[in-house]
């Protein structure tokens, strides 16, 4: 037997590492609103999951949970086995933030966005060492920011200012990572540039969550999905979870939802018909009841 | 022209100047440390609402002949407890709550300083009295002073994380209500220390105006702490100086300096100033056309 390549042995770790165990969570807020009751799901190594539900159905919460910024009431949420706080710690954890949750006037650069994303490796005083400039500049290489590193954050495009933060959980190397609504305010290149990264990301072990409600991207990228309202309604394979059934449970009257099919379509009566699911963004085309395929978008 | 100069080296000449000179100072480079912070969050008011409020400690402190700062320090805590408690368990907006509860505070002071004014005068409350400040309150303000900035030497970095995506922070383990909890302390603490050198109603400007000058002068937020350090040491040296030839409130001297120096840098910014902005326009116009 050959002992096993470093590298490949050191993927494998990460393999064992990155999961996401959410059993019977409870959260109530001291306001005593309970926005989350009896939530499960487990998520495995080498997943891009999407978190699906209308506003409110506790999305926020349950990325909240995961950070350890709201205590559960009842359950509990595990970090590759470990608890929060523990897998806080140990840097498993990168949070990308929805962009409206940034303060783009805040006076710093691009580059030391990405350094933040070193600190946890850091002595208490934060002293960058000669790694962790390499890991940074590896990091803005990655995502095709290094001309942009000495600009200040307000100054750059949606699709930029996404990246930034991408190369800031690239530099952490987190290997759980949550986003929040990664493509709003983003240009088609640059998600099909961040879907790019994600997948490669995923081949190497890593556990993306991703919240979203972006539906009609969700079967392009994502191969499980958790739907949310207030708890787990289903989780599992895309393809077992986001259907029209099911979306139709998580959404109720707030998405728009119309079906195409025989005379409307065509002139002849066809039984075949495509069914069109929407919230605000990019809607989610059923044939029959099967998930259109977009065409790849070629690498750029 | 020697004589000029003799006249104007006249209050180096004077102990009570000199301690005025440089207990100002380093109030002002402490408060401006903060202030890199405290403009960013919207939470300016905050510190108004701090240095209101503390003034019923301040003024029990010399009714009972305590130390000041312990008196400032205890009210200081009362206040931030008071403004969550009544946060959290109401459905009032932030603003309303910080009105009410500081209001409140600096009224019971004014009252408990009117009914003993023996012991405490109202005037050097609301306006300060840097020259005349005693031995004993110079060491509490040093100490106070000389803590906060070494605490926020070490922990300038994880404080900026902090404030600039709590949960970033979080997720790499820096403990953030600990961090948010010591830099309202800290400004307390600052707050208490500015109200002997420009009283309750100016600290408000040690701890904004120099982060809010700095920060039209950087993108850099080193440097911004850099650069809003220097003008809080600066003018506030310099203000406790002028003030003797003035013969003028400190407090009102070290505030008109740095608001001199905001406006010129609200004007004359390379880059985030008024007429760099014009001349952008100008350009982007000329350039379409």
């Amino acid at each position: 037997m050959n002992a096993p390549v470093p590298e490949i042995a050191a993927a494998a770790d990460a393999k064992l590492g990155a999961s996401i165990s959410v059993r019977r969570l409870n959260v109530t807020y001291p306001n005593g609103f309970t926005a989350v009751t009896d939530a499960s799901f487990e998520l495995d190594p080498g997943t891009i999951c999407a978190l699906v539900g209308v506003n409110g159905s506790g999305k926020s919460t349950i990325f909240k949970a995961i950070m350890g910024f709201v205590r559960p009431t009842a359950g509990e949420v595990r970090l590759c086995g470990l608890t929060v706080g523990e897998a806080l710690k140990r840097n498993i954890v990168a949070y990308v933030p929805q962009s409206e949750d940034v303060d783009w006037n805040f006076p710093v650069l691009v580059e030391t966005v990405v350094m933040m994303g070193r600190y946890g490796h850091m002595n208490f005083l934060r002293m960058a060492s000669r790694a962790d400039r390499y890991k940074v500049d590896e990091a803005l290489e990655r995502v095709g920011m290094s001309e942009y590193r000495k600009r200040q954050i307000g100054e750059l495009s949606g699709g930029q200012k996404k990246r930034v933060f991408l190369a800031r959980a690239l530099a952490q190397e987190g290997r759980i990572i949550l986003l929040d609504e990664p493509f709003t305010g983003v240009d088609v290149k640059t998600e099909a540039a961040i879907v790019g990264l994600l997948r490669e990301l995923r081949a190497s072990g890593h556990l993306m969550l991703v919240s979203t409600h972006n539906l009609g991207s969700v079967p392009d990228f994502c191969d499980h999905v958790v739907l949310l309202n207030r708890t787990v309604l289903a989780a599992g394979p895309t393809a077992e979870v986001f259907t029209q059934k099911n979306l139709e449970l998580a959404f109720g009257g707030v998405l728009r939802n119309f079906q195409l099919g025989g005379a409307a379509l065509h002139d002849d009566a066809d039984a075949r018909s495509v069914t069109v699911l929407t919230d605000d963004e990019r809607p989610l085309v059923l044939y029959g009841d099967k998930h259109s395929r977009r065409q790849e978008p070629d690498g750029e | 022209m020697s004589a000029l100069l003799a006249e104007l080296l006249i209050p180096f000449d004077y102990g009570y100047m000199l301690k005025a000179m440089w207990v100002s100072a380093l109030v002002g480079g402490v408060c401006a440390f903060l202030s890199a912070y405290l403009m960013l969050k919207g939470w300016s008011l905050m510190g108004d609402a701090l240095a209101h409020s503390i003034v019923p400690g301040v003024a029990a402190a010399a009714i009972l002949g305590a130390p000041f700062a312990v008196g400032a320090f205890f009210a200081g805590i009362l206040a931030s407890v008071a403004m969550n408690f009544v946060k959290q368990k109401s459905r009032l907006r932030e603003d309303a709550v910080i009105g009410l509860v500081f209001t409140a505070l600096f009224a019971l002071g004014l009252l408990m300083a009117s009914i003993w004014p023996t012991s405490v005068s109202i005037q050097t409350i609301v306006l300060g009295n840097i020259l005349a400040i005693a031995d004993e309150d110079v060491v509490q303000v040093a100490i106070i002073a000389g803590v906060s900035l070494a605490v926020m030497l070490l922990v300038w970095k994880d404080m900026m994380v902090t404030f600039f995506d709590e949960n970033h922070a979080r997720s790499i383990g820096i403990n953030t209500t600990f961090l948010k909890g010591l830099f309202f302390t800290l400004l307390s603490a600052c707050t208490v220390a500015a109200l002997q050198t420009v009283g309750a109603c100016l600290v408000i400007a040690m701890v904004v105006t120099p982060g809010a000058t700095a920060y039209l002068l950087t993108d850099r937020f080193g440097r911004l702490i850099v650069i809003s350090v220097a003008l809080g040491v600066t003018t506030s040296f310099v203000g406790a100086y002028i003030s003797y030839f003035l013969d003028g409130a400190t407090g009102g001297v070290i505030v008109c300096l740095q608001t001199l120096l905001f406006l010129a840098a609200f004007f004359f910014a390379p880059k985030h100033g008024v007429l760099a902005s014009r001349r952008r326009r100008q350009a982007a116009i000329e350039a379409a056309a």
